[in-house]
């Protein structure tokens, strides 16, 4: 199962919703304001380690990341996709969940 | 009207991250149009607000209009009072050295303080 955000983790709790919901070998695809989850430091850092510990694979959109100037901040063991990856992402895995 | 216009105390609060939502931009834009006013305008970067200042955006990729460079023009509008949280900052892994202009950093009580002496506060 893939597993869409594109929420701020520091305005919505539709990160910590699908974290609490994702299941080992899952995969959680940060986009759009939920890209500021993947940075270190962030307030959201611990629950994202959380699920990569638990086995939930984690990754971020590139494009998203590079509008918002933190590409160069992403935590360790999250991975970097582009649009391409994105596309790759959603035919791979059988369902698809938007967290809205 | 009156003759000569009072001059008020305006705080432009922002606290969304920019690109996700229409926020940003659209504060941006009556902070511009503020200008024309001549009135006492300062901005507040606070939760999410901080990141509309951080150095090195490239929107290339997602075709959206990168207007960042816009915050360091505020200051050939006579804007010149830009504050930051500082405990949004830490709490996203922020310093000010990410962002891309200078400003004042308060924490949260100084933030509060802040507020309190304003005219107006207007919200994005």
């Amino acid at each position: 199962m893939l597993h869409i955000v594109n929420k701020s983790p520091g305005e919505r709790s539709t990160l910590a919703s699908c974290l609490a919901h994702a299941r080992p070998g899952h995969s959680v695809l940060l986009i759009e304001d939920a890209v500021y989850a993947a940075t270190k430091g962030h307030a959201a850092a611990e629950a994202v380690g959380k699920a990569l510990g638990a086995g939930v694979k984690l990754f971020v959109l590139t494009p998203d990341l590079e509008a918002r100037a933190r590409a160069g901040a992403v935590a360790e063991g999250i991975v970097q996709v582009d649009y391409r990856g994105f596309v790759d992402l959603v035919t791979k895995n059988p369902r698809v969940q938007s967290w809205l | 009207m009156e003759a000569t216009g009072t001059v008020k105390k305006f705080l432009f609060v922002n606290r969304k991250a920019p690109y996700g939502s229409v926020y940003a931009l659209e504060g941006l834009e009556v902070v511009l149009i503020s200008a024309a006013f001549d009135q006492d305008v300062g901005l507040a970067f606070l939760d999410d607000g901080v990141y509309q200042l951080a150095k090195g955006q490239n929107t290339k990729a997602i075709e959206a209009k990168n207007f960042s460079p816009t915050y360091r023009a505020l200051e050939g509008y006579d804007i010149e009072k830009l504050y930051v949280e500082r405990e949004s900052l830490e709490a996203r892994g922020l310093t000010e050295d990410d962002l891309l202009v200078d400003v004042t950093v308060l924490d949260a009580a100084g933030m509060a303080a802040l507020m309190d002496e304003m005219d107006v506060m207007i919200s994005f």
